[in-house]
Order: structure tokens, then sequence, then C-alpha cells
């Protein structure tokens, strides 16, 4: 069973690895649009602090959005995902092998950079250092309930759009939790409440999400 | 009798038809009636004057949108789990209600903030959630309009309901936590604990006459949604005609 597990996660990887652009062209888009805020409001900064932690979260759910509706889409289409469907394996196992590289891939990078982003807000390294750790946990959770969304919008039409108005409503406990540690550290407020119930939330989404991503998948392929 | 028989859409299509004509008029009573009560009974409101009134939609919208969403995915289960067409249609069916009863709630909600509080919108826990609420309710619809497979669109829904009523307590709490923490306006809705009996006399009919409306519609869509989707039974294709 572990075997399976690995040997999904090492493939999308190399997968990804190979097709670097897609990663790329995700992060990228989490840079500019969390650059484009200070543009459009102006270069106040205490305005820009007050509003960074909203700004990059907000940033990040939308970027995960965009990788999320392709981490069945090639599978899917090259008959892959119907081959993994038929292995006596459970198929919470290779949800979960997907949905761990997809996490890898796409959003670990965002927690990466989003400190550097940080900077360009003026925040605090103690702030800094809350935006990693909060965008660390809260990340997961995106990667996980968004596996429902493109399980479900699976070879459907308009499939990147639909996949927000499904997802989007879902992630608001993850986006106030998550800001909310950040806020909290600009604040003063209680940082580690929000990182405790972003945790919670975590492992609420760990248990139950890869179980609904089976269903959906077993659903879109009949 | 065998009330299971009904579980079959060919079957339950015509008992339907003879329920709505029950339920509308019943529905259009108690109306006339909420609405007599609320406007020349109840009391003017020391504090809102008159503009209170509209909570005798407002309030009963509210309810009407949560419940609704509940009992979708109550029935999108049930039709996911038991293999029942017919509760899965009952689910469809139920969305555009609920859907209009939440955006019924918050356009309400909005026009009797402006006298009350002075603005159209506050980011007050319960309108946040209410809006959630309708973004859910914009999901479902939405990923059952993309599927073209009837059967494809019910089970994906009852999925998406499942994971959507499990998320709405955590929705709701976290965006409470949220407006506690910003403490931006707090209003206090309604100070309810001294309200006058007609008043609640009134809320308490209007609330019944959503119920009944909801049921009289939802069965006439539900009508609708069979006639769709059963059109090669040839009971139905008779039917119809």
């Amino acid at each position: 069973m572990l075997t399976m597990f690995r040997w999904i996660v090492w493939r999308d990887l190399t997968l990804a690895w190979r097709r670097r652009a897609d990663v790329l062209s995700t992060l990228f888009f989490f840079v500019i649009v969390v650059s484009l805020f200070p543009l459009g409001i102006g270069p106040e900064s205490q305005l820009l602090r007050s509003i960074a932690p909203g700004v990059v979260w907000v940033a990040a759910l939308l970027a995960s959005m965009l990788s999320l509706s392709r981490v069945f889409e090639n599978d899917y289409h090259d008959g892959t995902l119907e081959q993994m469907l038929l292995t006596p394996q459970p198929l919470f196992l290779v949800v979960l092998g997907k949905v761990l590289a997809q996490w890898l891939v796409s959003e670990v990078p965002l927690a990466l950079i989003a400190p550097l982003l940080g900077v360009q807000f003026d925040l605090e390294p103690h702030t800094l250092w809350i935006l990693f750790i909060s965008l660390l946990i809260g990340t997961p959770i995106l990667s996980l309930i968004g596996s429902i969304g493109a399980a479900l919008t699976l070879g459907l039409r308009g499939g990147g759009v639909l996949i927000a108005v499904l997802i989007l409503p879902l992630y608001v406990p993850v986006l106030i939790f998550g800001a909310g540690a950040v806020d909290a550290s600009i604040t003063g407020g209680n940082i580690q409440a929000n990182i405790y119930l972003l945790a919670a939330f975590f492992l609420l989404a760990l248990v139950f999400s890869p179980w609904a991503t089976s269903a959906a998948l077993r659903i879109s392929l009949e | 009798m065998n009330l299971y028989k009904y579980a079959s859409p060919t079957a339950f299509y015509p008992l339907a038809g003879k329920m709505i004509p029950w339920f509308a008029v019943a529905a259009a009573l108690l109306f006339v009636a909420g609405l007599y009560v609320g406007f020349f009974v109840a009391p003017t409101d020391f504090q809102q004057g008159d503009a209170y009134r509209i909570m005798f939609i407002h309030v009963p919208a509210a309810w009407m949108g949560m419940l609704l969403y509940v009992l979708m995915a109550f029935y999108a289960a049930i039709g996911w789990a038991f293999n029942a067409r017919l509760a899965s249609m009952m689910a469809s069916s139920i969305s555009i209600t609920g859907a209009l009863f939440t955006l019924i709630s918050l356009v309400t909600g909005s026009l009797w903030g402006k006298p009350t509080w002075g603005t159209w919108w506050v980011w007050d826990a319960r309108m946040t959630s209410t809006l959630i609420l309708l973004f859910l309710y914009i999901g479902f619809i939405s990923l059952q309009s993309a599927i073209d497979e009837p059967r494809r669109a019910d089970r994906a829904g009852a999925v998406l309901a499942v994971v959507g009523v499990i998320n709405v307590p955590i929705i709701y709490f976290s965006v409470q936590w949220w407006n506690t923490l910003h403490q931006g306006a707090t209003i206090r809705i309604l100070n309810k604990p001294t309200i006058a009996p007609p008043m609640l006399a009134a809320l308490l009919i209007m609330l019944a006459a959503c119920w009944l409306y909801s049921i009289a519609v939802v069965l006439v869509r539900l009508r609708y949604i069979i006639l769709e989707r059963e059109q090669n039974a040839a009971r139905v294709a008779a039917m119809a005609v």
C-alpha cells in the first residue's frame, strides 16, 4: 500500500518537474496578484501593512485554484486515472498521494515566497515568520478541499471557473484563521488560537476530504 | 397502502399534482393572515417605528434559507445513498427555492439596515454567513447545471451538498470569531427578549406561509423535472398530454 502511495507521489513530482512552466506560472500569478494591490490602493505603508495578511492569503487561495484544476485533469484525459481506480489499493491513498504531490509542487513554493512579498508590504520579521507558518499549515487544507472540487468538475466544460465557484466559499474558514493569525501578530492579538484552529481544520480536512474526493472521482468516471 | 410506491417519479407525479393546490391555497391564506396581523395588529416598535415590519418577511426568509439547505443536502444524500431518483430530483428542486429565500433575506436585510443602522450592508456575522450560504447554493446549482448527464449531476451535487453541510457550522463559527476579532460595527440585529405577542404571532404565521409556499413551489418544479427527465417513460408521456 505504501509503495503505491510513494509511487504516486514520486510520479506526480516527476511529471511536474518535466512541466516546470505550469508550476512557475502559478507562482508568478501569486506574486503578480499580490504586487498589484499596492498599485490599486496606493503606497501608504500603514494601510498596506494592515491589508497585507488578507491580500497575501486571498492571492494564495486564487493561485491554488489555478493549480488545483490540473490535479486530475491530465490523468483523466490519458486514461491513467481510470486504471488507478481499478487497482486493488484503496482510492483514498491514491487521492492522498496526488494531493500531497500537488501541495509540494504548487503550494509550498507559495509559502516560501510569501515572506518576500510580505517585505514589500513592510511587515516585521516576526510577522513574516507567522505568515510563513500559517501558509504552511493552511495550504494543505486548500489542496485537500480543492481536490474535491477538482474531482467533481472533471471533464466538464468551464471546469476551471466552476471549481472556483464551488470551492472558494468552502475556503472561508481557512482564510479567516490564516489571515487572522498574521493579523494577530501585527495587532498583538492571539496568534496561537488562530494557528491551533487552522491545525484543527487541517486534521478534519485530512480525514474527510480524501474520502469525499474518492467518492467524487468514482461519480465522475462512471 | 404501500407508501413506497410513491418513491417512483412516475407514481409521485400525479400525487404531487393533487397536493399542489392545497399547499398553494393554504400558503396564500396564511400570507394574507400573516401580513394582516403584521401590518395592522402588531404594535409600532418604540425604537424602530414601522421599519421593523420588514422583519415579518426577513426573518422567515432567513430561516427558510438555512433549513432548506439542510433539507436539500438530506434529500441529495438519500438520493445518492439509496439510488433514489426522486430524492435527487427533490434536492435539485429545493436548491432554487432555498437560494431564492437566502437572496430575499439578504435584500430585505439590507433594506431594513438602511433606516435602522444607516447603512445598506454591515459585515456582521449573520449577514456574512448568509452571504456565504448563498454562494454555497450557487455552487450547487452551477455544478448541477454544468453536468449534462442527470444521474452524474445528482451524485456530484450530493457530494458537494454533504461537504457543504459539514462546512456550514465551521463557516458560521469562523465568521463569528472573525467578526468579534475585528470589532467593527457591533450591532445586534434585534434586542430579542421582549417581543410583543402579536409580533410573534405574525412571525410564526409568516413562517408557516413560507413553508407551505416552499412545498408548493418545490413540488411544481419537481413535476417539471420529472417530465424532463423521464420523458422516455411511456406513462410520463401520457401524463404530459
